[in-house]
């Protein structure tokens, strides 16, 4: 089988392929709840959205759960840390996904209108909120946590919650929000008919150049940080290596290293850009499909220029640089990442083609007509 | 460094009460789901709309109840890492993967099917949504499987090895850990005890309607249902049991002397205390009420072999101890760059008892330097609180025979079709509705308290796993779920009552108990 080295690296890819796979397609209901409020101005609209991610949105939360146990198994220092310095934000992020479930199920169960508006604002808020936390989230990583190990690698942590919401956290919250708000719209647009897809589509226009603006702005603040230099890993990468043993640099160039060493790789950020104003375009033009094709990309583009701006770093630290994990040094024994590495290659296409197999039962446009014929729905 | 005291009590006391919490709702979910597969075979083989209809009804239910375990089985994935990330850095290397393959073995299945079971009716075919059903009853059980192993791992941890250079436990062998005997016994009591929750809530609801003499065709077919995968599940649950379990693993003897007051290592065959009050002070049980033999064919099915008192496990876990300190020591050096041959052997020697060394960071820092006293405190740690253990295991057995006769009463008088006479009896089960959830809340406490003071039993103490957070964290945390959680619970009960109030009339077809009264051109409230 493969060396460890080599382990290590396709683990590194594993774990963006589920984060991936949460944003693609939970984002499609994080997306709706947060437009929510303003695409259905009245119950049966309300009920159109809901129904459009209704059936499948379970499955897509799974994605986050197993990205979460991936984690857990592939990079138990990353899981360990990286949950725990964010303990508060993590919590409050934990209080607003409550709300789906429950507000997906219950809403339903009662016709009574102020019930029903009680879960709406429930929906937006297990909406917008997570979306904002997860952007803060990895905005932080370039900021870097405040996390350090000591000689026993224990974790210990200095700073506050509220540490989080510094200039650029809060930028990246706010891109993520607009991106998942975008690829929730041009689901929407594509699910739906009359006045709920007529909002849908203009909130793919608004939320495709607001991405655009915001992505191309934040590689602007992005170049005026100071980012990480792996200078030395501290020892065999085919062996075991321990966090306390590399050499980390300060880099002046910021967070641009990678991009710098392999010019090709500006295509990445470069692709993303076009591809949200090409969702705006699109929808603009009324094609759906290659409208959310494009939100697809812009998803999959802003998150791989994230994780090739870190490389080889996936949890810096801002108190003690020499901590911040790596793909390297922050990953499971060699037997774990094998044995998980077969588990995930026989499951991750089998669950995308059950998956996609429900996608295509639950096909077609949700219409108020259909929604109130239909026993079976939200 | 190691955590504060109130930070480690409190972040066991959040785990407790959201776990306990998440469990109020997995049991359903386990069982139900295969009643739901039950109902729908029957409709699929003999093409009868009630079947149909109970599957509906029933699955109205399950949605309720599933979408409270979704939410609060997220708490439990996060809290490894929030609350507990040394126990994560120490052992995600073994205890991470039962819980990876659970999200991509079953967890997927489970939720990717539920939304078709609700959404699918009119978009399959009736084979195919039996299917579907099928798969999220798998999905469900399946990824007890996992957890269970994850659980029995805990307990029972075998299969791993600790690695001197990265300072965690590693895999060593995945066969071990999945076919741990711990594990296994843990995932078919558990399931079963799932099994019987349900048939008591299917059997309970069934009952009231039948004492209301309202929908009775369709009461009676699911008390059927109910009565018969219950009595098989009670069978299950005892005859199974967990205690195959109780002989494997450190802490598991400990549980078992502990939850039968057996202070004294006696003679064997050793006699059972069926009833008496622990003295932990005195170490002795007071007013106790002996069964002789029976303990001794129960937890070690052989006449000749004894069965661990709690003060001879002392003794043997100050020893353990003793050895820990050794082991410690070594690894101390080991670390500091030691090549010698003599201390590698000292720690070979020692290292299984490691964690108990550990066991001494509470009282001194350097561990090598214990005081004999320091020693006695931490071999004493080992020994848990034996009274809460007694009595929740007696709960817990006690409902268990209880149950059988319920179900056992209900299948006799059923089958000779005598049931509606017998008002008592569905009374009866009507009140016993709650029981279940007693029973297996108290089971859990037996197998989480009874591993204390350990997370990984003789392996990482507790007050090591915790995450280094301040008390301030744990309070917001603690008072932001405990509202929620009740405001959930308190809409989740009320929703549950009216729907089973509503009764299969909220299917809106027109056949069942008060939809004549509805007005022939009504809108369906909750379409």
């Amino acid at each position: 089988m493969f060396d460890y080295e080599t382990l290590k690296l396709i683990w590194w890819g594993v774990i963006i392929v589920l984060m991936l796979g949460f944003a693609l397609t939970g984002g499609f209901d994080l997306g709706v709840a947060t437009l929510l409020p303003w695409v259905g101005r009245n119950d049966d609209e309300r009920r159109v959205a809901i129904n459009t991610v209704g059936p499948t949105w379970e499955g897509n939360q799974t994605w986050l759960v197993t990205f979460g146990g991936a984690l857990f198994a592939a990079w138990p220092l990353v899981y360990a840390a990286a949950f725990s310095v964010l303990y508060v934000a993590l919590i409050f992020t934990l209080f607003a996904l409550f709300l789906r479930p429950v507000g997906f199920d219950f809403r339903s169960k009662l016709a009574d209108p102020r019930w029903r508006s009680f879960w709406d604002w429930g929906l937006f808020v297990g909406g917008v909120f997570p979306s904002l936390v997860f952007g803060v989230a990895v905005g932080n990583l370039f900021v870097g946590l405040p996390f350090r190990y000591d000689e026993v690698l224990r974790v210990s942590y200095s700073g506050s919650f509220l540490d989080l919401f510094n200039v650029f956290g809060v930028f990246c919250g706010v891109l993520s929000v607009s991106m998942l708000t975008l690829h929730g719209a041009a689901f929407l647009y594509l699910r739906s008919d009359g006045a709920v897809a007529r909002r849908a589509r203009l909130a793919t226009v608004i939320f495709g150049l607001a991405t655009a603006v915001l992505f191309g702005a934040g590689g602007v603040l992005l170049g005026g940080m100071s980012g990480l230099h792996l200078a030395s890993a501290g020892g065999d990468l085919n062996g075991v290596v321990l966090p306390l043993q590399k050499t980390v640099a300060r880099n002046a160039g910021g967070w641009f290293g990678n991009f710098v060493a392999q010019p090709q790789l500006w295509l990445v950020p470069l692709a993303t850009l076009l591809a949200a104003l090409a969702c705006a375009v699109s929808a603009a033009l009324g094609r759906r499909w290659l409208a959310l094709l494009a939100s697809s990309l812009t998803v999959t583009g802003i998150i791989a220029t994230a994780a090739i701006a870190l490389f080889p770093f996936v949890l810096p630290s801002s108190i003690d640089p020499t901590s911040s994990l790596t793909l390297w040094d922050a990953v499971s024994s060699r037997k774990t990442l094998a044995i998980m590495l077969v588990m995930a290659a026989i499951f991750v296409p089998l669950i995308m083609l059950y998956t996609s197999w429900v996608y295509r039962v639950m096909r077609g446009t949700v219409t108020i007509e259909r929604i109130h014929t239909d026993t079976h729905s939200y | 460094m190691i955590p504060a005291a109130d930070v480690v009590e409190l972040s066991r006391l959040q785990f407790g009460l959201t776990a306990m919490f998440h469990f109020l709702f997995v049991p359903l979910t386990l069982g139900l789901s295969w009643i739901l597969v039950i109902c729908e075979s029957v409709y699929v083989m003999t093409g009868q709309q009630v079947y149909k209809d109970m599957t509906r009804f029933w699955g109205k239910l399950f949605g309720i109840n599933f979408a409270m375990g979704v939410t609060t089985g997220l708490t439990l994935e996060f809290q490894f890492g929030t609350n507990w990330a040394y126990y994560s850095h120490y052992v995600g290397d073994i205890f991470g993967v039962p819980l990876a393959i659970e999200g991509l073995m079953a967890f997927f299945l489970e939720s990717t099917f539920v939304g078709l079971f609700f959404f699918g009716w009119d978009r399959l075919g009736r084979v195919q949504h039996l299917l579907v059903t099928f798969l999220v009853a798998f999905g469900s059980n399946l990824s007890a499987l996992w957890i269970l192993i994850a659980n029995g791992w805990m307990q029972n941890p075998v299969g791993a090895e600790f690695n001197l250079l990265t300072m965690r436990m590693e895999l060593a062998s995945i066969a071990e850990v999945i076919f741990n005997p711990v594990a296994q016994s843990k995932f078919v009591h558990t399931l079963a005890a799932g099994y019987v929750a349900s048939s008591m809530f299917v059997l309970g609801i069934s009952a009231w309607y039948l004492l209301k003499a309202r929908d009775t065709g369709f009461a009676i077919r699911s008390f059927a249902v109910a009565a018969g995968f219950g009595l098989a599940s009670v069978c299950s649950v005892i005859v199974l049991g967990d205690e195959s379990g109780y002989t494997t693993g450190e802490v598991q003897k400990v549980k078992l002397a502990a939850i039968e007051a057996e202070w004294e290592t006696q003679p064997a065959p050793a006699a059972i205390t069926l009833f008496g009050i622990p003295n932990q002070a005195e170490e002795r049980t007071d007013y106790a009420i002996k069964v002789p033999y029976v303990l001794g064919l129960i937890a070690t099915r052989s006449v000749d072999k004894q069965v661990t008192g709690l003060k001879e496990l002392r003794e043997e876990h100050t020893q353990r101890v003793r050895s820990g300190m050794q082991a410690y020591d070594a690894l101390v050096k080991l670390r500091a760059g030691s090549k010698d041959a003599v201390v590698q052997q000292q720690f070979d020697a020692h290292k299984a008892d490691l964690g108990f060394g550990l066991l001494l960071k509470k009282y001194t820092p350097n561990v090598v330097d214990a005081t004999p006293v320091q020693i006695a405190a931490a071999a004493n740690d080992t020994i848990p609180k034996v009274a809460p253990l007694f009595w929740s295991f007696r709960v817990m057995v006690g409902l268990g025979f209880f149950f059988l006769f319920i179900f056992a009463a209900s299948f006799w008088f059923l089958a000779r079709k005598r049931l509606a006479p017998q008002r008592w009896l569905l009374r009866l089960i009507v009140l016993s509705i709650p029981l279940p959830w007693i029973a297996t809340s108290a089971g859990w406490f037996v197998a989480e308290y009874g591993r204390q003071p350990w997370t990984i039993s003789g392996v990482l103490p507790t007050f090591l796993s915790a995450s280094s957070l301040e008390g301030g964290q744990l309070v917001f945390s603690l008072i932001g779920l405990c509202t929620i959680y009740s405001l959930l619970f308190v809409v989740e009960m009320y929703l549950m009552l009216k729907y089973i109030r509503l009764g299969p009339a909220s299917l809106h077809t027109g056949r069942y108990h008060g939809e004549h009264a509805l007005p022939a051109n009504a809108q369906p409230a909750h379409a």
